[in-house]
């Protein structure tokens, strides 16, 4: 890998109108693109870099990440208008283009180059043969855009810009530099009273050698991070304004339905077209090796059309998979539970289940193009421009630099919108090119989403664990199939003899990165292990895992903290229990307690959830609480409700109403806190979604004696008497109208 | 046979299907895009419009049952350039995330709060049925609030 240093990735210049703008490149493989500004920077359209200073005080901060509702786009410019000491009133954002010169690499590298996000791992392993060739990342994922680029790239950007102001107003003034003080995009000259504002100095600045080494602030000198200015991405989502990737019209464009060989692997057979083109608006049947498509002048009339077809598709040999089967291979391939050591007073063994989930985005899958000759334009919503115009590029034979892709506001991602997961940009650009040059936009709909994701994988363990007479834990070990990291297995406790081995049992169902990936399955497995082995000890939850932390002070504190928060062990009433979840990922460390009312009648209630948080620092509050008060509701509603299970091959749900989801009436009432331990910053995106299940079920077990070990909790409830809140909860119906197809 | 409605204040005549969902209408032969597609089945709610001043689902109601009729859209509730109150809460709370489906919510607690200007908890429950992957919930539940105590702050 190329050795990243500040000078290398550094660069500045002017822009049109006196202007002043710098740039810190991401590490990138490629070598060719470590000058940021270059020579022909204007006429590629690559003027801005990260900051930008205009004349009229302006800040712009261009962002190498999307922003899907985690406040990202604030966050990073928070960071770099810290360093700058900006009035934030003065600051925008941007969203960088999809251009090689935006890959933000810093998620490579983050946390001292050792830890590679496992979402970013295929691509690493994918770019190894030549790593340093092509390969370019622009992506959001792995809860890593504060925490890299953030850190490597926004603050020192914005130092520098600093540093280089400063500059220009002491040659400007003829004073030394070190007399003069940045503050509310101005630089201020206390001795003679002058200052200067950031646009009146921009043209100078941007003449100036750049700062190799830019002092970066003290964290207890902050005036705009730890404050939680309001988010800049929101205005526009109140009014109807905000474009989503579904959202995007060009003149001439077509729509596009599709139905995708229900069986994943399966091809297009035949289809007789005749009775689609018949239709009012239709322009073309397009048959694709694994799907078939209408195009028409709206997409009601494509999916009307779509509908009269009966394209017959084989199933890849995969026509008998099905949950039970995939399960069974599971538990045949755990084998015997793991070994324990000899001289245990007590050995408890346990078996748990996860199933398989999508992803549903609210917004689902939608993809604009137009192929004209050797090029292309792409409008999407994709967690990376740079690997969805890489996909585009190979889907129609032409080079990535051929294919302009502009990327629109997400509407939910949760790792849906990952690279390696553009399908929906590789079908839509097979359906323009079959009426190229026409631009189309191929709208999925929530059947095609649910039915055609790439899923959280299900996954199985078979856990073992010994105690010794006094209940001590001797040892705990799993054998576990669906995928597994150390990250994921990890467990924080003093327990000497520990180990979690993957077991083969391969099935067809493709795999996709959900929210939190393999922590999601994991935190389940080992959090409800660790509990279980408390209550055989006979000892308090969270006393018994307290007594394991003593050489993991974060842990201990953050676990103390959210016992605290929630009251652990104040008496409850009978029928109401309090459980506890401690978990690691993507480096923040998060405790949660769930309190859980089941009613006489069996209805069961998550009322409350507290979560304790330390991702070192968080840079907005309000835009953090944000993030832990909705995965909280997005694991609940998995560990509460969804499931996606497969018969003859296929997958059986379709919609919201056999996929459900939590509403606001079911959400609980929630609780954040954040732990300022000033340890290197972790993510915030996804770590707050492991614990949360395994609090729920050791919750339940609490309050009712019934351990809950496979999810979701729904199935199993009516086995133990629980009936959980509703689950298709119907929406009143509207005025006339049945289902349109 | 031409539809025709007001949307927004203006009238419109369109010259399609009368099945055609009043959704695709909007999105497509209007650009208003900031209704939202979300299940097609009437379940999620990211569809939400007014029609005469009620909250109805788009996606399932065919462009015909509009046919001289009166539909507000998201784009249509801010009136001359002032927010309406609830998306001036929206933004107060911080409320949207992702924010595709806070179209049809903003919608529906608009409607909510043209009925009843100070719902209980319960009520909220009962009307507010969208789905919100983000899971902005606590949050649309503070701004409820927080309107309905302006409300009665103000009456």
């Amino acid at each position: 890998m190329n050795k990243w240093t500040r000078r290398t990735f550094i660069g500045a210049g002017t822009v049109a109108g006196g202007g002043f703008l710098l740039g810190v490149a991401g590490f990138t493989f490629a070598p060719g693109r470590h000058t940021l500004v270059g020579e022909d920077a204007s006429e590629k359209g690559q003027l801005t870099t990260w900051i930008t200073v205009t004349p009229d005080n302006v800040i712009t901060v261009l962002i190498p990440h999307c922003e899907m509702g985690q406040g990202t786009l604030t966050a990073l410019a928070m960071m770099a208008a810290e360093e700058m000491e900006a009035d934030w009133s003065m600051v925008r954002v941007l969203e960088a283009p999809a251009l090689g010169e935006y890959a933000n690499g810093y998620v490579v590298r983050a946390a001292g180059g050792d830890y590679i996000p496992a979402v970013m791992a295929r691509g690493v392993d994918y770019g190894s043969f030549k790593a340093a060739q092509w390969f370019g990342f622009q992506v959001t994922g792995g809860s890593t855009a504060v925490r890299s680029t953030g850190e490597y790239g926004m603050r020192v950007a914005g130092a520098a810009a600093k540093e280089m102001l400063l500059s220009a107003a002491a040659r400007q003034w003829g004073v030394p530099a070190a007399d003069c003080a940045a503050r509310a995009s101005r630089i201020v000259h206390a001795a003679s009273g002058r200052s200067a504002a950031f646009g009146e100095l921009a043209r100078t600045a941007a003449t100036l050698p750049v700062p190799t080494s830019p002092a970066l602030k003290e964290p207890d000198t902050f005036t705009i991070r730890r404050t939680s200015p309001p988010r800049l991405d929101i205005p526009p989502k109140v009014d109807g304004s905000a474009v989503y990737g579904i959202d995007f019209t060009t003149p001439g464009m077509l729509y596009a339905a599709l139905e995708i060989a229900p069986v994943q692997g399966g091809r297009l057979t035949s289809v007789d077209a005749a009775p689609a083109e018949a239709m009012p608006g239709v322009r073309q049947v397009v048959g694709l090796e694994e799907a078939v498509a209408v195009v028409a002048d709206s997409f009601w009339r494509a999916r009307r059309a779509l509908a009269a077809l009966k394209p017959v598709f084989d199933d890849a040999g995969h026509g008998a998979v099905s949950t039970t089967s995939i399960f069974a291979a599971f538990d045949a391939a755990l084998g015997p539970p793991p070994e324990m050591p000899a001289g245990a007073a007590r050995v408890v063994t346990a078996d748990y289940r996860v199933p398989f989930l999508a992803h549903a985005t609210m917004e689902p899958m939608a993809c604009t193009a137009r192929v004209e000759g050797d090029g292309a334009e792409v409008w999407t919503g994709v967690q990376d421009p740079l690997n969805a115009r890489s996909v585009a590029a190979k889907a129609l034979g032409i080079k990535p630099e051929q294919v302009r892709v502009t990327n629109l506001l997400l509407g939910g991602g949760f790792g849906r919108r990952l690279p390696f997961n553009f399908d929906y940009v590789d079908l839509a650009v097979r359906i323009a090119k079959a009426v190229s040059p026409v631009p189309v936009k191929t709208i999925w709909t929530r059947e095609n989403d649910i039915q055609h994701d790439y899923y959280r994988p299900a996954a199985m363990s078979r856990h073992a664990g010994a105690l010794d007479a006094g209940g001590a834990p001797l040892a705990v070990k799993s054998h576990y199939t669906g995928g597994g990291n150390g990250e994921a297995v990890f467990m924080p406790y003093a327990i000497t003899d520990t180990g979690a081995e993957e077991k083969e049992a391969n099935h067809p169902i493709r795999p996709g990165q959900w929210r939190s990936v393999l922590n999601s399955q994991h935190g389940f497995f080992k959090e409800s292990f660790i509990d279980e082995m408390a209550h055989a000890a006979g000892k308090d939850p969270y006393e018994f895992r307290r007594a394991l932390l003593g050489n993991r002070p974060r842990f201990k504190a953050v676990l103390e903290r959210v016992a605290a928060m929630a009251n652990w062990g104040a008496p409850l009433p009978a029928g109401e229990g309090r459980g506890i979840a401690l978990c690691e990922s993507f480096g923040t460390i998060v405790g949660e307690v769930a309190h859980v009312a089941v009613s006489a009648e069996g209805g069961l209630r998550v009322r409350h959830v507290y979560a304790a948080v330390d991702c070192g620092d968080v840079v907005n509050p309000d835009s953090a609480t944000a993030q832990v008060e909705g995965a909280i509701v997005f694991a609940l509603s998995a560990a509460m409700l969804s499931e996606i299970t497969i018969a003859g091959g296929r997958v059986v749900e379709t919609n919201f109403r056999d996929y459900p989801m939590i509403h606001l009436a079911e959400a609980p009432r929630i609780t954040a806190e954040f732990i300022r331990s000033d340890a290197t910053l972790g993510g915030l995106g996804e770590p707050i979604v492991p614990p949360l299940a395994p609090a729920v079920t050791n919750a339940i077990f609490a309050a009712t004696g019934v351990r809950v070990r496979n999810l979701p909790i729904r199935n199993q409830a009516a086995a133990v008497g629980l009936t959980p809140s509703p689950d298709t909860r119907s929406a009143p119906p509207p005025t006339g109208g049945s289902p349109a197809r | 046979m031409a539809i025709t409605f007001t949307v927004n204040g203006q009238e419109q005549s369109l010259d399609v299907e009368p099945q055609m969902p009043l959704l695709w209408a909007l999105r497509e032969q209007l650009g208003l895009t900031g209704t939202k597609f979300g299940c097609g089945i009437s379940a999620c709610g990211a569809c939400t419009v007014h029609l005469d001043g009620r909250p109805v689902r788009s996606c399932v109601l065919p462009v015909s049952a509009v046919d001289g009729k009166t539909v507000t859209t998201i784009e249509g509730l801010a009136s001359h350039g002032v927010l309406h109150a609830v998306q001036e809460a929206w933004i107060a709370h911080q409320v949207p995330q992702c924010g595709y489906c806070q179209s049809g919510l903003i919608m529906a607690v608009v409607g909510l709060l043209a009925q009843n200007p100070a719902p209980s908890d319960d009520q909220i429950d009962a009307a507010i049925t969208n789905i919100c992957r983000c899971g902005t919930f606590a949050r649309v539940r503070r701004a409820i609030h927080s309107l309905a105590q302006r409300g009665k702050a103000t009456s």
